[in-house]
């Protein structure tokens, strides 16, 4: 009898196990990536940084902290209230929420 | 796959591929995309801090120019920690 393999971790049939891993984790690690070019660049530009002097002050330091927590704080809310509202009257053909 | 990204997946024309090979070889490729990135954003925003109107030459924006690519190295970095603790606050609280 035929024993084929029955993965279906991407759909490629038999994935090798240390593959996958890291696939995952380098895909999570991208994730991070991105999202700290995206906050430095909106953060630098719109909020914390004016001339560009000698060293990064205190004051811009404690700025980039807040713009990231207020940047994650606003993501998080969205996505709650989204989720809120879409049970009540979905928008989205699909949930958002898989 | 046809080499899209221009190199050998740890082939060496055996036809076998060797998984630690291919990792490494995707770690170069992705820290590349990644530094590539980094310097997009970077020039885009020293540009547009240090260079006014355009004249004939760099000369007098040099220092500036110098100055934020520091900055902006600097408050990448903070970003990324920040970030970080964020992250591990919000694994703690789960």
């Amino acid at each position: 009898m035929d024993s084929s393999s029955s993965s279906s971790a991407a759909g490629l049939g038999a994935v090798d196990p240390q593959l996958q891993h890291f696939i995952e984790v380098e895909t999570q690690k991208q994730r991070f990536q991105q999202l700290v070019h995206q906050m430095t660049e909106l953060c630098w530009q719109e909020k914390c940084m004016d001339k560009p002097g000698p060293k990064l002050d205190s004051r811009a330091e404690a700025c980039f902290v807040n713009c990231v927590e207020r940047f994650i704080d606003t993501s998080q809310f969205i996505l709650n209230r989204l989720e809120q509202t879409q049970k009540s009257k979905p928008v989205f053909s699909e949930s958002l929420s898989d | 796959m046809e080499g899209g990204f221009g190199s050998d997946f740890g082939g060496s024309g055996s036809g076998k591929l060797d998984p630690g090979l291919i990792m490494e070889q995707v770690k170069v490729q992705i820290a590349v995309a990644n530094a590539q990135e980094l310097l997009q954003r970077m020039t885009d925003k020293c540009f547009r801090k240090c260079i006014g109107k355009p004249g004939g030459s760099l000369d007098n924006s040099e220092q500036c120019i110098a100055m934020c690519m520091d900055r902006y190295m600097d408050a990448w970095n903070t970003v990324s920690r920040a970030y970080n603790s964020r992250l591990q606050r919000e694994r703690a609280n789960m």
